[in-house]
């Protein structure tokens, strides 16, 4: 029985001289390629789909070591695509029956596109995620606060006291780091064009002192990449107890919607 | 254009490449909802795997969730059928002969009302 294949959608960008495709596999190792239509380029890959077929997908994403490698795959791909130009990047899994499939779709959503590629035109995105330990801001505030209630009552009364300390101090951390949380977003939303926020991501080690309390996605002009990136050193400097951590450069995902955009 | 990224978390770019990137329905289709729920549950978990992994920790491996295999369960479910025989076994014991508590008494009483 032949093989069946799909066509695997990774991104797309204004034609391009496919003869400067980055040489990069794609997931499953496929070589990637180009399908061209109305002066835009999808970049694709074969893919089988016994493995990248809809029951097998929804199987394999529930395996993580598949799931890392499939993702990276797919990451590489775009990474490598968007340093080329322009480049509106695919969600995970986006498969077609075949290359007139997507030629289709590159003549159907003409307009979404290059709307989209315009947004990102000489933009890149760059993440930056912010640490804090509540606890070590509530612990300096709880002993200030532990000391001034005293003592000249009998031990119940004490814990109690203590214990209301301890609480308001927990509160009085959790607003301070969400201040601090605020105040880094402000500042560098002023200097991207647009920003998104993600959900902080969960603590590699329960044990782990600190906690992510800010994950945000900045899209930046390309002549504010120096300026972008010693605001995230200022802001380390100026946020006492706050870790900072700068990542990219990232192909635009979170800025590829074609509704976006640049704000009024 | 600066230089290339260091390796990307997992997390990263499984937040950016699962709920971002422009939306385009393919012929083939996932199941919006059920990437959304997996993601949750990737949120929780994976950026475990990047440090588990570093530090030599396998333990997705073998959570029945993520390797739901048949076999694997009822491997599983034996397990848990012998574990429950054996408690059960021990229950009809008499209990030890310095059981002082009553709280001991009383939690196997109720557990007699209830079976």
């Amino acid at each position: 029985m032949a093989r069946e294949t799909g066509v695997w959608l990774y991104a797309i960008t204004p034609e391009f001289d496919a003869s400067r495709l980055p040489a990069v596999n794609g997931v499953g190792g496929a070589a990637v390629r180009v399908v061209e239509a109305e002066g835009l380029s999808a970049v694709v890959a074969s893919v089988d789909l016994a493995e990248f077929g809809e029951e097998p997908l929804r199987r394999n994403f529930e395996d993580p070591t598949w799931l890392e490698a499939t993702a990276r795959a797919h990451d590489g791909v775009i990474d490598a695509v968007s340093r080329l130009g322009p480049t509106v990047p695919v969600r995970l899994a986006t498969v077609y029956h075949d290359d007139d499939r997507v030629r289709a779709l590159l003549e159907d959503r003409y307009d979404d596109f290059w709307a989209a590629l315009r947004f990102v035109t000489g933009r890149t995105e760059w993440g930056v995620k912010v640490y804090a330990d509540p606890r070590a801001f509530a612990e300096s505030a709880w002993s200030t606060e532990a000391s001034a209630e005293g003592g000249g009552s009998g031990p119940g009364t004490t814990y109690l006291h203590l214990r209301r300390a301890q609480l308001s101090a927990q509160q009085a951390a959790e607003d301070t780091v969400a201040a601090h949380a605020k105040d880094i977003h402000a500042a560098l939303d002023r200097i991207a064009v647009t920003a998104r926020l993600y959900a902080p991501q969960h603590p590699a080690l329960p044990e782990e002192p600190g906690r992510m309390i800010l994950n945000g996605a900045y899209l930046v002009d390309d002549g504010c990449t120096d300026e972008f990136a010693s605001r995230v050193d200022s802001l380390a400097a100026e946020h006492r107890g706050v870790k900072l951590e700068l990542t990219g450069p990232w192909p635009a995902y979170s800025f590829a919607g074609a509704e976006e955009e640049a704000r009024p | 254009m600066p230089a290339n990224r260091e390796p990307a978390n997992l997390a990263d770019i499984l937040e950016r490449i699962l709920d971002k990137g422009i939306v385009i329905t393919g012929d083939i289709r996932i199941n919006l909802l059920d990437i959304e729920l997996l993601t949750i549950k990737l949120r929780l978990m994976i950026v475990s795997v990047d440090t588990a992994k570093q530090l030599g920790i396998d333990w997705w491996e073998h959570d029945p969730w993520l390797r739901s295999s048949d076999r694997e369960l009822a491997h599983e479910n034996e397990l848990l059928r012998q574990r429950l025989s054996a408690l059960e076994y021990d229950r009809e014991r008499p209990p030890p002969i310095e059981a002082e508590s009553e709280v001991i008494d009383e939690r196997s009483a109720e557990a007699e009302d209830r079976w």
